[in-house]
């Protein structure tokens, strides 16, 4: 096994080197069955995070995971799955996207999975977007199942459409009251009981 | 920052970093995301434990990206602007590989850094040191079937930060890097050998295991070096852990 290279902050100043044009619309506006979802961060004081940057990666309605290139320049037709979204004076966000569909054989409900990068977040994180409407799928989630209802209702977003067509807001909190569950998925690879578990603090 | 406090001194911050360097580093060798001497922490570094949970299918598969996406003029960020970049032009060349040390290939890298003054092409960057016209300071490249990557660009300046009194930055270049796997997702910087800022700067010592801290570090390669043109740096990068097969979007 080689040692790994260590995470460092994304900083302040990526404005020039992550985020790339239409990185929000994984679809193109008015794409039939298109959602927006959209959303504001906050830190531990409550305050708008005015320099994170979002990433989503999903499956399309179909259930597949795309396997065509172009995350960065999409051709208008094929379904990247790939959204990177910088959030703005005011902590918000927006993206447009098509409903993921689980997988064929995957024990997880419909979900985006999210990676939260930030000035004074020396290690990104993971989190996740689950649906509100996927009731019995969500019941038996590997992830929600084992949370408790207040902390499960962090990573459910909540209806919220706009005039152009159904949407969801999903809010993330980085720290304190509402704190949205943040996921250690490192446990791929190895040999895991499938349950959900929290770590023992260091 | 506390708005209620004044900035710390570097001596304080210094005395801070020596007691945070006695507790035990994490096996991984990342940082603790609450790391006191980097004050921006404070609020940013959830209060919970990381809820350890499996990965979905779709945390085990990864965003494509290819020839559409990267042009090879990307890489050579010394040649996006009419003119030449000032500064020390140098070529910075590696291997992106998994923890079994397996190339991972045709997968995307993004570079961002500061110019040879050390100041930032950004709004937000009001350190008083000249922008260079010729210089972006943003790049892209698709690693090959062996995982190897190469980036042309200049040397980027150290640069003053507000964390604390007289705060600086080493010269760094930041990282961003896709593996097979969403999971192995990493943004990092990358230092250069030597660096006397090393000590005094809480995001490098946020890495608090000091063979991980050289794992940061690029080398210098005079094999890499080219005569009369440009120095040559390497750095291997290591995604976290190894990954699973990744699963047949087909056959599951």
């Amino acid at each position: 096994m080689l040692e790994l290279t260590p995470s460092q902050t994304v900083g302040p100043f990526f404005a020039f080197g992550l985020p790339f044009d239409g990185g929000g619309d994984v679809v193109p506006a008015g794409t039939p069955g298109a959602i927006t979802l959209h959303g504001t961060v906050r830190d531990g004081a409550g305050a708008p995070v005015p320099d994170a940057l979002l990433e989503f990666w999903q499956t399309g309605p179909d259930g597949r995971l795309p396997t065509r290139s172009g995350s960065l320049h999409r051709d208008g037709r094929s379904f990247t799955g790939f959204a990177r979204v910088p959030t703005d004076r005011a902590g918000d966000y927006h993206l447009r996207t098509l409903r993921p569909a689980a997988p064929s054989g995957s024990p997880h409900a419909p979900h985006l999975a999210v990676a939260v990068f930030a000035r004074g977040l020396l290690h990104h994180l993971f989190t996740r977007v689950y649906f509100p409407n996927h009731v019995e799928a969500n019941a038996a989630d590997p992830l929600l199942s084992v949370l408790d209802e207040e902390r499960r209702a962090t990573l459910v977003a909540v209806p919220d459409g706009g005039p152009t067509g159904p949407g969801y807001r999903f809010d993330v909190r980085m720290q304190g009251p509402g704190e949205t569950v943040f996921l250690d998925l490192s446990t791929h690879g190895l040999a895991q009981p499938p349950v959900a578990t929290t770590e023992t603090p260091a | 920052m506390s708005a209620s406090q004044q900035p710390a001194t570097q001596r304080e911050v210094s005395a801070e970093i020596a007691t945070a360097a006695g507790v035990p580093p994490r096996a991984d060798g990342h940082p603790e995301r609450a790391y006191g001497p980097y004050r921006s922490t404070a609020l940013r570094a959830p209060q919970q434990p990381l809820v350890v949970s499996p990965p979905s299918l779709t945390e085990l598969a990864a965003p494509v990206f290819g020839a559409r996406d990267v042009a090879p003029i990307d890489a050579d960020l010394t040649r996006h602007h009419t003119g030449d970049p000032l500064g020390e032009r140098i070529i910075v060349t590696g291997r992106v590989l998994d923890g079994d040390g397996r190339p991972v290939r045709h997968q995307l890298l993004e570079i961002w850094q500061a110019n040879a003054a050390g100041r930032y092409r950004h709004e937000g960057d009001q350190h008083p040191a000249p922008l260079d016209p010729n210089f972006t300071g943003g790049g892209r490249a698709i690693t090959d079937d062996e995982g190897r990557y190469r980036f042309v660009t200049i040397k980027p300046g150290a640069y003053p930060w507000r964390n604390h009194t007289n705060a600086w930055r080493p010269a760094h270049i930041h990282f961003s890097l896709f593996g097979t796997a969403f999971t192995q997702r990493l943004v990092t910087q990358m230092y250069f050998p030597g660096d006397p800022l090393f000590g005094f700067d809480p995001i490098f010592q946020s890495v608090t295991d000091e063979k991980a801290q050289q794992r940061l570090v690029a080398a210098y390669d005079h094999d890499v070096t080219e005569p009369e043109w440009a120095l040559g740096y390497r750095w291997d990068i290591v995604l976290d852990g190894a990954h699973a097969t990744p699963p047949d979007p087909d056959g599951v």
